[in-house]
């Protein structure tokens, strides 16, 4: 389809009182500018047309390195999504790239990428925001003969890059690949193409690491640590050409041998995209020039920001001076601040390239014999800090692997703070007092959590208005929810405002947040008052009788716990999994993991597992680390089906509860095996399956000290030792956290293994605070004090935990027997728009 | 700011109120909208609309109180009765609802 669209309906101009603002771009730049104008009610004075020549909304492009990397999705990283323009009324045209500007007839003509269609749109006041590119050297063997580029070849700019950068990666047979440049992009690039598996090489034309933010000492030790990650680094090294006739197979450099390779990425640098503004006649040298309204010095209508202007001779590829020139911008266009200027950055920078800390602003090295330099070098650990003073003012700072003073300097050098006499203050924590110091002399507008936007400032607001505790204040204002790298200057910024007065938080202790009582005093409560479900619990032990839904699915599991077969199941008080016995998924589908005892399966469960699958368009069967057989992707409505046609029980992989025992093979079959570990762990899992506990417990078996089943890293590990002896081991871990289990016991028979092994998650289940793991709580508690208890009964309690497991071990029946008859009504119904829900028509 | 889509005021029946076990939410298909409706255990009922904002998880699976409904996904919580959030996330839409006199759950969109 092509043809001439006109972009407003003559008769809505009629009405139309507001003037007509058209911004190219839709960028950070010019999505920022446009958030800010509307800030400003700018949406009283302007109607707002944008234009992008991506096809999508406004993402946030320096999260693109983390999409490569795989640390966020693509999805994760929108700013604004299609709706945000629609909810404020902004004509978008995504994947429509501006072609000329008529500065006389006021119009913008711009054309679909998609589909050749043509816009004009006229303008009463125009922003140009058109951004940087990707800089292309020219090297042989680049681009195709239609003047594409090369199969293999990639820049590292846009999403689409990004996402065929990923996809390339993922090939089975692509191995190696060369990054073109070592400046920040490109590590970025290279760490991030490391997660698919490939070989990464570096070549950078410069004499370091980053040469523009850094040093050379500083770039030095950069590349050690960049090395460290088996990135591979080649300085000054020139590319000369890009081998392959239909895809990238190696490139030359210049006195190298031919590096073979799959793939190439260039990260040479950026260029500002000043083709529009130079065809539509603006002044344009390195970049659009600009004035200290960010208004093209040519035409008094005309705005341009960020990365593709020129403005006092500087041209900025940061993201801080667009934030900056965007609120000016909309000062100035909206009439709020008819004073405000702009008058250039100060630029510094503190990210992570590369898994490495780097914080630079400034200048790198001393420029007069009077300057001041400060150095500390410490090459092993990668650390290296360097600052620069001037007439007692900081003027440039670096800052490799330990970034922990930077807040400090960035404000020094911003502002141009007074410096400690103690220069190395400024590089170390000397002691509490340095760092008080930091804190204090902070800006009140400077950002703490740059995730969301939260300023000193702000939080020191929100301390004054009562909230004293650290979590209060994050929970209130945001701060620290996002990367949470932060978090712990936001607890300095508290600490400080709180004057040493921070407030424990009276919740901690509680068992539930909605219960002010911690777990023994609610245990006798219930107890004494015989509170048998949840609703009951409320009633008579919150405050007001309010029902809390946070709190809800601890009570439930603890009533569970306490009353076994004479708790009432209320299905509300349960979280969703517990409710419909499988675990909920990002999609609102669900996984399905039946049991499989010890690990063990047979040729007929198999198959009634791979028709279940074919059957209901299993998306992924996965083994899991349990060893057990996971379905994920199954829809919430067809669960009693699959339970019916698997006809397995549960293997509760989805709850608070004991969930599976891992085996080796043990001695049946096994040429080291000393003990039946693969009956033990059926035994332990029959006996046990489904107990509800404080949080889950995996268990494991190994049937010799090789220790295949890991069982020193489960919250109970048992393992079988020459003489038919057995070792018991609790608290291990190997997920978020990592400890090695201590040594409970060691047993004469796996009888007594079992034994113990129940009478331990008793002791977890009765005393074990909400969602604490064993190996939070053994230490806690003591390993000492628990084999007294457990082992040697000094507490005399040893046959009471028996008997109360025994009682909860009779108390079990499969949750998916269920799936015959719903508990209650609609159970299996779907929430999503997955399926086709109960639709309802019009009331007469 | 205006609602992407517009309220047209119309009611619709979804049927008897007994469908939704009390403490619950079931979602609904209402006019081409996703409506998660909650039967609270005092009797009250709520509607908000059925998707979180933040990763678009399924509301009506969610837990509830007297206020709030906490999503499944990532525990974020929205107010029953405004669809407001409670952690800073774009609000839910809020729906107007009524039972009727015999007892079916109405709705307006």
């Amino acid at each position: 389809m092509t043809g001439t669209v006109p972009d407003v309906v003559l008769d809505d101009e009629d009405f139309e009182t507001r003037r007509r603002l058209v911004v190219i771009g839709n960028g950070m730049a010019g999505a920022r500018a446009v958030e800010e104008i509307l800030q400003r009610g700018g949406a009283e004075q302007f109607t707002v047309t944008m234009f992008g020549d991506e096809p999508y909304g406004n993402y946030n492009r320096i999260m693109l390195s983390h999409v490569l990397s795989g640390e966020e999705t693509d999805a994760d990283i929108f700013l604004n999504s299609i709706a945000w323009y629609e909810e404020n009324d902004i004509t978008l045209h995504a994947g429509v790239r501006a072609t000329r500007v008529d500065r006389f007839s006021k119009i913008v003509y711009a054309q679909s990428t998609v589909d050749g269609t043509t816009y004009e749109s006229p303008y009463d006041v125009l922003i140009i925001a058109t951004g940087s590119r990707s800089f292309m050297p020219s090297i042989e063997g680049l681009r195709m003969d239609d003047g594409s580029l090369k199969p293999g070849v990639f820049a590292f700019r846009t999403i689409d890059d990004t996402r065929g950068m990923v996809e390339y990666a993922e090939h089975d047979d692509h191995r190696r690949a060369v990054v073109i440049g070592g400046g920040l992009l490109g590590l970025e690039a290279a760490r991030g193409l490391q997660a698919y598996g490939l070989q990464v090489d570096v070549v950078h034309a410069g004499s370091h690491l980053m040469n523009a933010q850094i040093g050379p000492a500083g770039g030095d030790i950069l590349r050690k640590s960049v090395e460290e990650l088996g990135i591979e680094v080649h300085l000054k090294a020139r590319t000369t050409a890009i081998m392959g006739d239909e895809k990238v197979q190696g490139v030359y450099l210049l006195d190298h041998p031919l590096l073979e390779c799959d793939m190439v990425v260039v990260a040479a640098g950026i260029r500002p995209n000043i083709d529009l503004a130079v065809t539509s006649g603006f002044t344009v040298e390195r970049a659009i020039v600009v004035d200290d309204q960010m208004r093209t010095v040519d035409d008094p209508d005309v705005y341009a920001v960020g990365e593709c202007v020129q403005h006092r001779g500087e041209v900025y590829g940061l993201v801080q001076p667009l934030w900056e020139q965007a609120a000016v911008l909309a000062d100035h266009l909206t009439g709020t601040d008819p004073t405000a200027a702009y008058h250039g950055s100060r630029t510094a920078t503190k990210l992570k390239v590369a898994g490495v800390d780097v914080a630079a602003m400034g200048v790198q090295g001393p420029e007069r014999d009077t300057d001041e330099v400060i150095v500390f070098s410490e090459p092993k650990r990668g650390v290296y800090k360097s600052l620069i003073i001037r007439d007692e003012k900081l003027i440039g700072a670096t800052m490799l692997g330990d970034t922990s003073k930077v807040a400090f300097l960035i404000q020094a050098f911003d502002q141009g703070l007074p410096l400690p006499e103690e220069r190395l203050e400024m590089l170390f924590n000397l002691g509490t007092p340095a760092e008080e110091v930091g804190i204090a002399e902070l800006a009140d507008d400077a950002q703490v959590c740059n995730c969301n936007g939260v300023s000193k400032g702000a939080l020191v607001a929100c301390v004054e208005s009562g909230v004293k505790s650290v979590a209060g204040v994050m929970e209130k204002t945001r701060a620290g929810k996002g990367c949470g790298s932060c978090k712990n200057m936001v607890c300095q910024v508290v600490e400080w405002a709180a004057g040493g007065a921070v407030q424990e938080d009276p919740s901690a202790n509680w068992y539930v947040p909605g219960i002010p009582m911690d777990k023994p005093e609610l245990m006798k409560a219930i107890l004494d008052q015989q509170l048998r479900s949840v609703s009951s619990v409320f009633a008579a032990l919150a405050p007001e009788g309010a029902e809390d839904a946070k709190s809800k699915m601890g009570l439930a599991s603890l009533l569970k716990m306490m009353w076994a077969d004479d708790y009432i199941d209320e299905k509300d008080a349960k979280f969703i999994n517990d409710r419909v016995h499988a675990n909920i998924q990002k999609d609102g589908t669900f996984s399905v993991v039946p049991q499989m005892k010890g690990g063990v399966t047979t040729p007929d469960q198999l198959r009634r597992i791979a028709d279940v699958a074919d059957k209901y368009d299993v998306k992924l069967v996965k083994v899991t680390g349990g060893q057990r057989i996971d379905l994920l992707g199954i829809r919430k409505e067809d669960l009693p089906k699959v339970w019916a046609d698997l006809d397995m029980p549960s293997g509760y992989a989805y709850g608070k509860s004991f969930r599976t025992v891992k085996t080796c093979v043990g001695q049946e079959f096994c040429r080291f095996g000393t003990g039946d570990s693969t009956q033990l762990g059926i035994d332990l899992e029959s006996r046990y399956q489904g107990l509800e506990s404080p949080a889950k417990m995996k268990l494991a078996v190994s049937g010799c000290p090789r220790n295949c089943a890991e069982s020193l890293v489960k919250d109970v590990g048992i393992v079988a030792i020459e003489g038919g002896r057995w070792e018991i081991y609790i608290g291990g871990a190997a997920g978020a956290h990592i400890r090695k289990g201590d040594l409970l016991a060691t047993v004469d028979d796996p009888e007594t293994a079992n034994l113990l092994t129940g009478r331990f998650m008793q002791y977890y289940r009765e005393n074990a605070k909400w969602l604490e793991r064993t190996y939070a709580f053994v230490p806690r508690v003591g390993l000492d004090f628990l084999r007294e208890v457990i082992v040697e009964d000094s507490l005399g309690i040893a046959a009471d935990l028996d008997a109360r497991m025994q009682q909860a071990v009779d108390a079990y029946k499969d949750p998916w027997k269920e799936g015959a008859a719903p508990a209650t009504p609609g159970q299996f119904r779907t929430s999503l728009p997955l399926e086709v829900l109960p639709k309802v028509g019009v009331r007469a | 700011m205006t609602a992407t889509v517009p309220a047209t005021g119309r009611q619709f029946d979804l049927g008897p109120l007994s469908q939704i076990p009390a403490g619950e939410g079931r979602a609904f298909a209402v006019d081409g909208q996703q409506v998660a409706v909650f039967h609270l255990r005092t009797g009250k009922v709520h509607a908000v609309s059925a998707v979180c904002p933040h990763k678009g998880g399924p509301l009506a699976d969610g837990q509830i109180d007297g206020a709030v409904v906490v999503c499944p996904l990532h525990l974020n919580a929205f107010e029953l009765a405004t669809g407001c959030s409670r952690n800073g996330l774009p609000s839910l839409r809020s729906y107007p609802v009524e039972i009727t006199d015999s007892g079916d759950v109405v709705v307006t969109v």
